[in-house]
């Protein structure tokens, strides 16, 4: 029998990259760390790169469609500031909403509204964990995997989550600390937190997101009352019966009114107990007359 | 004891301005702009208000640094909260947004600023659709604009939401970053006071703190001051998360030992199990052990025990948790959010994190660890912030104290390396040559 023959029949790899593999979780850690092209840690270092173009000026409002809202609102922050630069980033959050990603396309516009060149745009959105430069699915599940998270099973989660959403229109990603580690472990989806979250809640996910419907609903950090003992004492000293979530139908929700249309608390006098994941932000308010 | 800042803080509705209104709110604007600016001032230096955000800098005299006279002066309040373990900030906007945005124009008044922002982090969406509402009905009725309630002042409130970047919770990295540029942190001095935002005077400051001074306002500066021991006065939020049984925020009087908070509010770990490490001020600070529960909490003896009160989260985590977990997230997460610009910190939290890993490979040595200690007295104090230093200072605080248990993981990680890689050459079948038993070691 062969040298060969007796190991892996496909083996290729040197000693060290075979050693990660078979020692799962500890060993592996070395070998998981990202390589691009030719081994490089650098994203896009091999990139081709035309030398001899000129570098992209500031986009032609004559050759440039920019869709009106996207423009209005462009345009609205830039007012807002004393320098228009500062509305780089709420302008390229706008873009991203509207293209799904940073794409070249989306920062041409955003240049072409404010006046910069691409590279400076590019330059910013490269910088920021939440810009896209790449095409990427509908939905965002970030999953903490930072101490407080990890130290109750983020990575375990993680790895759920990756799973089950294997071949779905969901990008995963672990992320440092959201800020929500009472909640520990926890997720953001699409911007919505929600935890303490076992393993089976990744299935859950995926099907919420895949029905259009809130994403675990019971368990949404807006609803989340304070855990503080002293927090929600009346004047008499004594404290409410705490539950670790108000219930969903309760008036207690801390995210009550404030987020839809303001004023006229009056002629809806239900209003301020509306919103939350029943009413959506995005519901406009004459959906809202018939509840 | 009473709290300030979490009266009755999941009352429904709390973050509308008709039911902030009805317990009180905004009268402290009101009683602020019949006073004089100095006299607001004395009430903030007298409450003796220490930041909340990580420094610990006195409030009142960040304040008085501002130059005087007439020029465009910036209040930026920094609710970039993305300190791992911290999530204070989160409940307070969430729940009471008002209460910020009067303290933010009572500050402001106080320093003479015309301009304010909140730099709130991109991930915070629900908070930041919360306080946006906030802004626009505090300005419909005529707590924000031209010409507040009839006074001269005036006042305009900006909400920036960032896009994830932990180094623009710094403040001159905020400053870049709500300039519009990448969130590089610049050198200081200048401080902001003198150049910050837009090149003008510009005074920072943390939601909690911002938000307590409506209250400071209320109770009187020296009346705040006897809360809490001399040098830390006042109440304070604490964030607590980790092994232990009831997470979540808690508002407590500045000096009371830690035990209190870990054990009595907190419900300590899961039953049968004991603190082994915990931070005390954020994954920034320096690890305690399980010995040094009874540490008052305040800023000076977190100080003294050689760690610090940062922003007043605290990790805890049980003796089933190995610190080499811990060391590996830490690492990753400095040499992730590192900006690059300055050398000491770019190279040194990225080969730190190496270096962890490679305990991991069984590639590691135990002097592995004394170099690992000197690349953190290299980052500390070598670089623009203090970002660097944020790693080297609890990493070097879990080789001093846990080294024992790092020699053990490198030990054990380099038996079973090689166990791998004997068995390699016994898969390929070199051994067969060898007469007798393989020696293991």
């Amino acid at each position: 029998m062969s040298f060969r023959d007796r190991s892996a029949p496909d083996h290729t790899g040197n000693l060290q990259e075979r050693r990660g593999e078979r020692y799962g979780a500890n060993g592996g850690l070395a070998a998981r760390v990202p390589r691009f092209g030719h081994g490089s840690r650098v994203p896009g270092w091999d990139d081709a790169v035309d030398l001899s173009k000129d570098p992209a000026v500031i986009p032609d409002p004559a050759t440039t469609p920019v869709p009106d809202e996207l423009r209005r609102e462009i345009e609205a922050s830039m007012a807002k500031y004393p320098d228009r630069r500062s509305a780089a980033i709420p302008s390229l959050h706008a873009a991203q909403a509207v293209h799904g990603w940073c794409s070249p396309e989306a920062i041409q516009q955003v240049a072409c509204v404010m006046r910069l060149t691409p590279a400076y745009l590019t330059s910013v959105a490269s910088f920021y964990d939440m810009f896209e430069l790449h095409p990427k699915h509908t939905h965002d599940v970030f999953v903490c995997t930072n101490i407080s998270c990890s130290i109750l099973g983020a990575d375990e989660f993680y790895d759920a989550m990756a799973a089950a959403a294997e071949g779905q229109d969901i990008d995963v990603r672990s992320f440092e600390c959201l800020g929500a580690c009472d909640i520990g472990p926890m997720a953001s989806v699409n911007g919505e937190y929600v935890g303490p979250l076992e393993l089976a809640d990744a299935e859950r996910i995926v099907e919420d997101l895949a029905a259009g419907r809130p994403v675990l609903e019971d368990k949404q950090l807006r609803y989340r009352r304070s855990v503080d003992p002293n927090a929600n004492m009346d004047s008499a000293g004594a404290s409410e019966p705490a539950s670790e979530f108000a219930e969903p139908d309760h008036p207690h929700r801390a995210d009550t009114a404030g987020l839809t249309e303001k004023p006229d608390p009056t002629s809806r006098p239900h209003a301020t107990d509306r919103p939350g994941p029943t009413a959506p932000l995005e519901i406009p308010p004459q959906d809202q007359s018939d509840t | 004891m009473k709290p300030i800042l979490f009266d009755r803080i999941d009352e429904p509705a709390l973050n509308t301005l008709e039911v902030y209104e009805r317990r009180g709110g905004y009268e402290m604007l009101r009683k602020a702009l019949t006073m004089t600016p100095e006299d607001v001032l004395a009430q903030i230096m007298d409450s003796g208000i220490r930041g909340r955000g990580g420094a610990g800098f006195q409030m009142g005299r960040k304040i008085s640094f501002l130059p005087h006279g007439d020029m465009v002066k910036y209040l930026v309040c920094n609710a970039d909260e993305s300190e791992p373990g911290t999530f204070k900030d989160r409940e307070l906007m969430q729940k009471i947004p008002h209460a910020l945005i009067e303290g933010i124009a009572i500050a402001a008044y106080a320093g003479g600023i015309n301009k304010s922002f909140i730099y709130i982090r991109g991930e915070y969406q629900l908070q930041a659709d919360i306080l946006e509402a906030a802004i626009a009905e505090a300005a419909n009725a005529g707590f924000l604009g031209e010409r507040i309630l009839d006074s001269d002042f005036t006042l305009s409130l900006v909400l920036h939401r960032g896009a994830g970047a932990y180094i623009c919770g710094e403040e001159t990295g905020l400053l870049d970053s709500l300039e519009g540029k990448r969130g590089n942190p610049r050198l200081k001095p200048p401080f902001p006071a003198i150049e910050g935002l837009y090149a003008g005077p510009t005074l920072i400051n943390n939601v909690e703190t911002l938000a307590t001074v409506p209250y400071i306002l209320r109770m009187g500066g020296g009346e705040y001051a006897k809360i809490g021991t001399e040098t830390s006065t006042g109440t304070k939020l604490i964030s607590i998360s980790g092994d232990v049984k009831r997470p979540g925020n808690y508002e407590i009087e500045l000096g009371i030992p830690s035990r209190e908070i870990i054990y009595g509010l907190a419900g300590g770990p899961p039953e049968g199990h004991n603190v082994k490490f915990w931070f005390p001020g954020g994954s920034s600070s320096p690890v305690l052990t399980g010995d040094d529960l009874d540490i008052p909490y305040d800023f000076d003896s977190m100080a003294k025990a050689g760690t610090m009160l940062g922003s007043g989260a605290i990790i805890i985590a049980d003796e089933r948790r190995r610190i080499l977990d811990t060391m590996l997230k830490v690492t990753k997460f400095y040499s992730h959010e590192s900006c690059g610009k300055c050398v000491p910190c770019r190279e040194g939290t990225n080969w730190t994190h190496k270096m962890v890993q490679r305990i991991y490979s069984g590639e590691a040595t135990p002097m592995d660890l004394d170099i690992m200690a000197s690349v953190q007295e290299q980052i500390i104090g070598n670089c623009l912030c203090v970002l660097g230093d944020a790693m080297a200072m609890p990493v070097g605080s879990m080789v001093k104290k846990f080294r024992a248990e790092l020699e053990a993981e490198i030990e054990a990680a380099r038996e079973r390396a090689e166990g791998a890689a004997l068995g390699d050459v016994v898969a390929l079948g070199v051994a067969d040559e060898h007469a007798g038993p393989i020696p293991v070691h």
